[in-house]
Parts: structure tokens; C-alpha cells; sequence
């Protein structure tokens, strides 16, 4: 029998984490945690999240967890952030001020522009992501037909244009909705929320965790 | 355009009321979401109807069966009144929580959610009576109290409070299959910033064609989908025919 990778799902105090670890557990062995050492021993780390930029940093800085992410993600350990999480993942945010990210992906984490008169904020709803010629876009993205994702935010990561993986369109405006650089990843949208897209999105990702 | 539906929970059932008043069992709430879910809907709402009168919590151990296979986005309500309440629903699979008792009876809460847990988790529940021409009054404890409190100004308020949605319902409507309130919806659609989510009274995909041309930017309906008068597919297929984009599946 395979052993399934074991991924760790960081707890920093926000996000739906009920959901996230059900649909994970499809195709790996999860555990939920906000120990240092736990996340430490993983094949793969998640980072997950809800709310703003700066309690996103502060939730990592106040158990310790941010010098050891930084630490596995440029060990090669498998990254994948999630909507905040994914921000995380960049040099700087500009929400509630200016401040430090994880610094794993060059760019920054920025509002979204003014939108056209009728186009509501915050972005609530399912939108269709296309995948860039990017390495890496083709992996994250295999196998998925529909490629409609849910997406609920209102600020977005800009990396660098070769570190695009797929984009996506809200009231006329395109902008990044997935990131990566070699074993680091970032989505904008919720995949543990996105049907048998997100699902097969989850799954593309746990594949490519070389144990 | 996002496609919803609602389930209506009352102990350890799906249940749909008439003007809230007949009550029909129609399902368990884990059958029903795992069908929506698996027949295309884009999203669910899980609101238990009886919590706020009754002073109670939402059964958060019946929400975690509920969204253990369902991976599209979950509202939860019904007598959702702290921030604990939010904190637990959140943790059981909940994406959005729904407020509206309790908001009517402290405004600020609103706000104090929304700070904690973003504008885009605060779903305002507003259930709408009419009372006059172009005059709605908000309702609450699952449409039996009256609060005397305008509906349109509530929800202006509510918008400002940081709410990041508008779940909008008919009271006059609801049940009756004969279409939404297309006057009340407009009204709400003329000046919110945030998402409205019609409810209340669909008996067709030709109704919910006609909220989204009133500005909505979801349609949300129980027995709709309940009782198999249309099929989700049947829904977005009328959307899409009628140039409103949705999520295939």
C-alpha cells in the first residue's frame, strides 16, 4: 500500500479549516497544526487563510512559525497558500499599512482597483481561471475541465509575470489568481471550495510532493 | 450568477414553510447538500429556522456532516449572537455566517463581526414584509416578529456596518412559487454596494432570469430545488440563454 504524503494544514487563528482538511484528506494524511516542530517534519506545508494581511503575520510571528516556514519552503518542502495564504507568501502587503510578508515570491499584495459603477466589492463569487504557458501552470492545472474557481477577497497578490501560473477576470480587470516558483505555490481563490475543480486542483498539488 | 439553495433546518431535518406558517419535512440536511452539491449548486445556505426563537445555538456537529463532502461555499445562520457563535460556526465548515435577529437588536454587532472576521463573512439576513407601496418592514426570529424597523434603511445601515452581503428575502413571497419580489429587489439593488442574494418565492428558472435582470447577483431557493421544479442545470441553462455568465460543471 502507498503511504500518503503527510501535509501539515498551518493553524494561525483563521480560516475554515474544517473544509480544507476534508477535502485534503482525499488524497493525503493531514494534520491541522500551529507546533513549530509538526510543521517542521511535513512533506508538504498549507497555508491557509482568511482575514487581513497583518493579522495573517502577526498569527504566524505569535507562535513562532514564521522563520520555520521560510525555513522548509527554501528547503524545497512543497508550499501551497491559499487565498491569504498565498499573500502571505510575497515581500509586502499594504492592508491596514504597510507590512513584511513571508518574502517567499517577489511582489506585493495590493487592492484590487476601483471598479466600473454596478461591479460590487468585495470580488464573491466563481470565476473562470485560465493558466499561463508558465512552468508549472500545466501541473497545477492538469486535468481540470471547468476551470471555474470560488473567490472571495477584495486585496490581490502581483508577483513578477513569470511567476503567474494561471489568471483571472472581475469587472473587466485581469489580475494573477495562481503563483509559483519551483516548489512554492499560491491561489487566490479557495480550492477547498471550487467543486471537483478545486478538488482536482488539491490533488494536482499533493502529486507533486516527492517524498 | 451564482445559483443557491437554501435549506431550512429545524432539529434533524430539511423542512420549507408557507408564509412560515405550514411546515413539510423534505429531507436530512446531509442528504440534500451532498445532492445540491453533486447536482451543481454553487452554493448552499444552511439557516436553522427555529435557533433564534428558541435562544438556542446552531447545531454545529449536524454543520460539520452537513459540509464534510461538500466543497462549495456554505452560509450558515440562525441564532448566530457572538462572536464565539461566528468563531464556531466558521470552524464547522461555514464560510459566511448570516445574521439577523440579533444584528436588529445590536446594530454594532454587525460591525464588530465584520472587523473580526472580514466584510466578506457577514452575510445580512434581512426578511422583508411588505407594509405599503415601495415599503418593506424588516422582520425577525424567522419572519414572526415585527420590529417596526424600515427595511431599506435597515439595510443601507447594515451596509455601512460592514456587512458584505445582502441575503434577501420575501416574506410575502416566500413559498408561493409565484416569483420573487422584483420591487422589493430592485429597490435594495438601486443602491447596495455589497452582493444581494434574491430569495423567496421562485417556482421557475424564468423567475430567477427576472432577478438577475433587477441587479442580483445570486438567486437563492428551497423549493425550487426541494421539490424538483427545475433542476440546477435547468437554472443556469435560462441564465446563460439569458447572457448572465455562471460555473458549469
Amino acid at each position: 500500500m502507498k503511504i500518503l504524503p503527510h501535509i501539515v494544514i498551518v493553524d494561525y487563528g483563521v480560516g475554515n479549516l474544517w473544509s480544507l482538511s476534508k477535502a485534503l484528506a482525499q488524497f493525503a494524511d493531514v494534520e491541522i497544526t500551529e507546533e513549530r516542530q509538526r510543521i517542521e517534519k511535513a512533506d508538504a506545508i498549507i497555508l491557509p487563510g482568511v482575514g487581513t494581511f497583518k493579522a495573517g503575520m502577526e498569527g504566524l510571528a505569535v507562535r513562532g512559525l514564521t522563520e520555520a516556514i521560510k525555513e522548509r519552503a527554501r528547503a524545497g518542502v512543497p508550499v501551497l497558500g491559499i487565498c491569504l495564504g498565498a499573500q502571505l507568501l510575497l515581500e509586502r502587503g499594504h492592508e491596514f499599512g504597510e507590512q513584511d510578508g513571508l518574502g517567499l515570491i517577489k511582489g506585493e499584495v495590493v487592492q484590487l482597483p476601483a471598479m466600473p459603477p454596478g461591479v460590487t466589492m468585495p470580488v464573491i463569487g466563481w470565476q473562470e481561471v485560465v493558466p499561463t504557458q508558465q512552468p508549472g501552470a500545466a501541473a497545477l492545472f492538469a486535468g481540470i475541465t471547468n476551470p471555474f474557481f470560488y473567490f472571495v477577497h477584495s486585496y490581490m497578490f502581483v508577483p513578477k509575470e513569470e511567476s503567474v501560473l494561471a489568471k483571472t477576470t472581475y469587472g473587466g480587470y485581469q489580475y494573477a489568481a495562481a503563483l509559483g516558483e519551483k516548489n512554492i505555490f499560491g491561489v487566490q481563490f479557495h480550492p477547498e471550495k471550487s467543486g471537483q475543480a478545486g478538488l482536482k486542483l488539491l490533488e494536482n498539488f499533493i502529486r507533486s510532493i516527492k517524498q | 450568477m451564482r445559483v443557491i439553495a437554501r435549506l431550512d433546518i429545524k432539529g434533524p431535518n430539511v423542512v420549507k414553510t408557507v408564509r412560515t406558517e405550514g411546515l413539510r419535512v423534505v429531507g436530512t440536511p446531509k442528504d440534500l447538500s451532498e445532492r445540491y452539491y453533486a447536482e451543481g449548486a454553487d452554493e448552499l445556505v444552511y439557516m436553522d429556522i427555529v435557533a433564534s426563537l428558541y435562544q438556542r445555538n446552531l447545531d454545529f456537529e449536524q454543520l460539520k456532516s452537513v459540509s464534510e463532502n461538500v466543497f462549495i461555499p456554505l452560509t450558515a445562520g440562525g441564532g448566530i449572537r457572538s462572536l464565539h457563535d461566528i468563531g464556531m460556526a466558521l470552524r464547522s465548515g461555514a464560510d459566511k455566517i448570516a445574521i439577523n435577529t440579533y444584528a436588529i437588536k445590536d446594530p454594532e454587532f454587525i460591525r464588530k463581526a465584520a472587523e473580526v472576521y472580514g466584510p466578506q463573512c457577514i452575510v445580512l439576513s434581512v426578511e422583508a414584509k411588505k407594509t405599503g407601496e415601495g415599503k418593506w418592514e424588516a422582520l425577525t426570529d424567522g419572519g414572526r416578529e415585527r420590529t417596526g424597523i424600515d427595511a431599506l434603511e435597515w439595510i443601507r445601515r447594515g451596509i455601512s456596518l460592514g456587512a458584505g452581503e445582502i441575503l434577501l428575502t420575501s416574506i410575502d413571497a416566500d413559498g408561493t412559487r409565484k416569483g420573487y419580489d422584483l420591487d422589493l429587489i430592485k429597490e435594495v439593488t438601486s443602491f447596495s454596494s455589497v452582493p444581494v442574494i434574491a430569495h423567496g418565492g421562485a417556482g421557475t428558472p424564468a423567475d430567477m432570469v427576472e432577478a438577475a435582470r433587477a441587479g442580483v447577483e445570486a438567486v437563492c431557493a428551497s423549493s425550487l430545488f426541494h421539490y424538483s421544479l427545475a433542476s440546477f442545470n435547468q437554472v443556469k441553462g435560462a441564465l446563460t440563454e439569458a447572457k448572465y455568465p455562471v460555473r458549469t460543471i
